[in-house]
């Protein structure tokens, strides 16, 4: 079982940080350690209310949730880490560093972090546009995620994708059309079910994509070929700017694959996340596809351009805000178990802030790609064709010619 | 020229009422007089390589190394039928799937690969062109060779999507991380006579517009075979429309071995010095026809046949070089004329040899208006039609 810790440790080496502090380098130490081998005092057990989840056709998963302070720790550093992410790209945009298009995911970090948490590396997961959370989980750095955002040459798509187009090793985009993604999520279960991997996909798609037609093919031939596939419907209330019951018949959207089982789970609880995708991640590779509805909430905007208050009012998000937010409510649930003290979560904040106003002001300093990188992978290297014109004739770019 | 005139007539008189139509349907009769004498379409082209005879002198197929080896007589239906054969035998991670395919598919071209391949290699999906596409894409995006059908050409908008948008840029905006190279998209177009609005159409012209696609169009059983392969193991996304009038109807000596045919590369199938003459496709067989009258109504003249074979990234080159010798161009293919792929042909070819040009590009091009069923032979560029454009050209 592979551990959030790791992927922080896994980045942690990425970005060449040596300055670790104590308690990153024991969850380092401890992620490869199965939890049967931990002693109880090195264990955390939780428990889940009788509303976390509900099933449509299959039994809920456990209601308890035992796993290694560490790990426990770990989520919480995760969830911190994609929040402060999100906040650099709001300033960034704020400040014109990030033009065009972002959509964040503030309120919605349960969802990524706890996947994470719950996968091995060897999955696969799909999603959207909402994507900065997931490219930081998949392993990208929090330094080519902002490059990314601004364009910038160490990007991880070199610049050229932006803020819906990020990827990293297992993790297929980041892709802008609504809905599109989810015929994907079942061609690359496909591919590793064909292979024999006892592998997994996760394909995300919000409320609003649910609606897309071929949402509903992608169910269909998940379930006519047992893919092992997990859709994912990040269920967030609102469809840009349309509330869920607006667009949708039915807005039980764990029940929508009809024919395939579904849980609904509490999107703003991180451990119900993890706990829910470990039990579908095992559903799926035995039996095959299953939708998990993930209840959620966005505190920003649809995207950088929309308030996100004409549609909804401000109480309503302050009471999200208040009431449900997935790290304030983790925090509370590490302390009461005795997990943590309040201390060492004061350094974790400190660290993930200090991390990332570094990479902020790494990716800042990162350069534009070269211009001629403008013409590369529009077809591969040494298949091209003779040229691509520009605006101009002086712009045209021959491939021949060096 | 007489002739000329009763043409231009009758095509102004197209946009009136059905009255007239029907005189034009009667015109047609007198105006095909040209015609006599000779044997049209397919049947008799000399463009086909019947004999094992004409393939041994094929120096493309010689390239190959395939064209003293054995050979059978197939349609473009059997030779397809064996690309996909051959694929599957040489690559564990080929699949073929689309709407009927492990039945062998509406037009046959898949039949016996389930039976020898298995059912979980060539496999039915259900009817939902989009999910098709982007499955495909999927599959491509691990590494596997994905041969995906769609039933008829003109059932590809719902995947218009995923084809521009997902696999066309998948590399592009992933910074080269992932590509979707293995994807080739079989499709059946154009015209057989009667199939109307939804199983008539030729849509290369949208796909021709996306960097990021390479877009080919066989127009015999040897070209399918050996472009075919060579579209499914380009490392780029590639659509592969199939004229289905020539399933049957083209039948050549195909090499029973597996060869590649070279994409983006025109082929010159009769050398001319007065006019260069290009299409694709089924509408090679019209231009050889319309090139036959011309010859012999106008004697001296010889006209120089290109077909472009694919025509995203197109060779504009070997058509450059022709229309600098011959200082004329006719163009021609089934999809409308206003923003076809005959307008960026023309275009291009203005642009690299406008001080050798004689006189303006000619194209000869579908009708626009929808594919109308019962009027589908007036909406063709038939030979007819091209015989006058040819002579338009060369009387300028």
């Amino acid at each position: 079982m592979l551990r959030t810790a790791t992927f922080a440790a896994l980045r942690q080496a990425k970005a060449g940080s040596g300055k670790m502090p104590q308690l990153f380098q024991a969850a380092r130490a401890m992620a490869s350690m199965p939890s049967s081998t931990l002693s109880g005092e090195d264990t955390v057990t939780f428990e889940f209310c009788d509303r976390t989840f509900e099933g449509y056709n299959i039994e809920i998963p456990s209601r308890t949730l035992t796993m290694s302070k560490t790990e426990a720790v770990g989520l919480y550093r995760e969830m911190q880490m994609v929040r402060r992410l999100e906040m650099a790209a709001d300033s960034s945009y704020k400040h014109k560093l990030i033009r065009g298009f972002c959509h964040l995911c503030t309120g919605q970090e349960a969802v990524p972090v706890g996947i994470e948490g719950a996968i091995t590396k060897d999955d696969a997961v799909i999603t959207a546009y909402r994507c900065h959370g997931f490219t930081y989980m998949r392993g990208a750095t929090p330094v080519g995620i902002l490059a990314e955002l601004m364009g910038r040459k160490d990007g991880v798509s070199k610049g050229k994708g932006g803020s819906m187009h990020m990827y990293a090793p297992n993790f297929y985009g980041g892709n802008g059309i609504v809905g599109a993604q989810v015929p994907l999520g079942a061609g690359i279960a496909f591919a590793q079910k064909y292979k024999g991997e006892r592998t997994c996909t996760l394909a995300l798609y919000g409320d609003g994509a649910a609606n897309q037609g071929q949402v509903f093919e992608s169910y269909n031939m998940a379930k006519l070929w047992d893919l092992p596939v997990i859709f994912v419907c990040e269920n967030n209330k609102y469809g840009m700017g349309t509330a869920a019951g607006r667009a949708a018949a039915n807005t039980d959207y764990y029940t929508r694959g009809q024919y395939i089982p579904g849980i609904r789970v509490n999107g703003m609880d991180v451990l119900a996340v993890r706990q829910a995708v470990a039990y579908a991640r095992e559903y799926a590779v035995e039996s095959g596809p299953l939708v998990l509805e993930m209840k959620t909430y966005r505190y920003g905007g649809h995207s950088m351009s929309d308030p996100g208050t004409t549609y909804r009012t401000r109480e309503e998000i302050q009471h999200m805000r208040s009431t449900s937010d997935p790290i304030t409510g983790y925090k509370h649930r590490l302390l009461e178990t005795g997990a943590t003290t309040e201390e060492d979560l004061k350094v974790i904040d400190k660290q993930a802030k200090k991390e990332i106003d570094e990479a902020l002001a790494q990716a800042k300093a990162i350069p534009e790609p070269n211009g001629s990188e403008l013409w590369d992978d529009v077809y591969v290297k040494g298949s091209e064709v003779p040229y691509l014109r520009g605006r101009v004739p002086e712009e045209t770019h021959y491939y021949n010619v060096d | 020229m007489p002739r000329s005139a009763t043409a231009k007539v009758l095509l102004a008189r197209l946009t009136l009422s059905s009255k007239s139509l029907r005189s034009f349907s009667s015109s047609v009769d007198t105006a095909v007089e040209p015609i006599r004498g000779l044997d049209l379409g397919v049947a008799h082209s000399k463009l086909l390589l019947r004999t094992v005879a004409s393939l041994r002198s094929s120096a493309e197929l010689r390239a190959q190394g395939v064209s003293e080896g054995d050979s059978r007589k197939m349609n473009m239906c059997q030779a397809i039928n064996d690309a996909m054969r051959h694929t599957l035998a040489t690559d564990d991670t080929t699949v073929v799937f689309g709407e009927d395919v492990a039945f062998g598919g509406v037009f046959r071209c898949s039949v016996g690969l389930a039976d020898e391949f298995g059912a979980e290699r060539i496999f039915n999906t259900p009817l939902t062109e989009q999910g098709i596409a982007g499955f495909a894409i999927g599959m491509a995006a691990m590494g596997h060779t994905a041969v995906a059908e769609i039933q008829f050409a003109d059932y590809i908008f719902p995947a218009f999507d995923q084809l521009v948008n997902e696999a066309a840029k998948y590399r592009y905006r992933s910074g080269g991380e992932f590509s979707v190279g293995g994807l080739t998209i079989r499709t059946p177009c154009a015209a057989v006579g009667h199939g109307g609005h939804y199983h008539s159409q030729s849509p290369e012209a949208f796909f021709a517009h996306v960097p990021g696609l390479k877009v080919v169009v066989p127009r015999s059983p040897v070209q399918a075979k050996g472009l075919l392969l060579a579209a499914i193991r380009d490392p780029n996304p590639t659509l592969f429309f199939e004229p289905k009038i020539l399933y049957r109807s083209a039948v050549e000596q195909v090499p029973i071995d597996d060869y590649v045919l070279p994409l983006s590369k025109a082929e010159v199938l009769r050398p001319g010095n007065d006019v260069t003459v290009v299409g694709y496709g089924a509408q090679m067989y019209a231009l050889e026809n319309a090139i036959q009258m011309i010859e012999r109504d106008m004697p001296g003249v010889t006209c120089e046949l290109i077909d472009l074979r694919t025509i995203l990234p197109y060779d504009a080159e070997t058509v450059a070089q022709s229309v600098n010798r011959t200082g004329r161009l006719v163009v021609a293919h089934e999809a409308p004329r206003t923003q076809g792929f005959a307008a960026e042909l023309a275009a291009e070819i203005q642009e690299r040899c406008f001080l050798r040009l004689e006189s303006p590009v000619e194209r000869v091009c579908g009708l626009f208006v929808p594919h109308p069923l019962v009027f589908e032979r007036f909406y063709m560029p038939c030979a007819v039609r091209v015989y006058e454009a040819i002579r338009r050209t060369l009387t300028y």
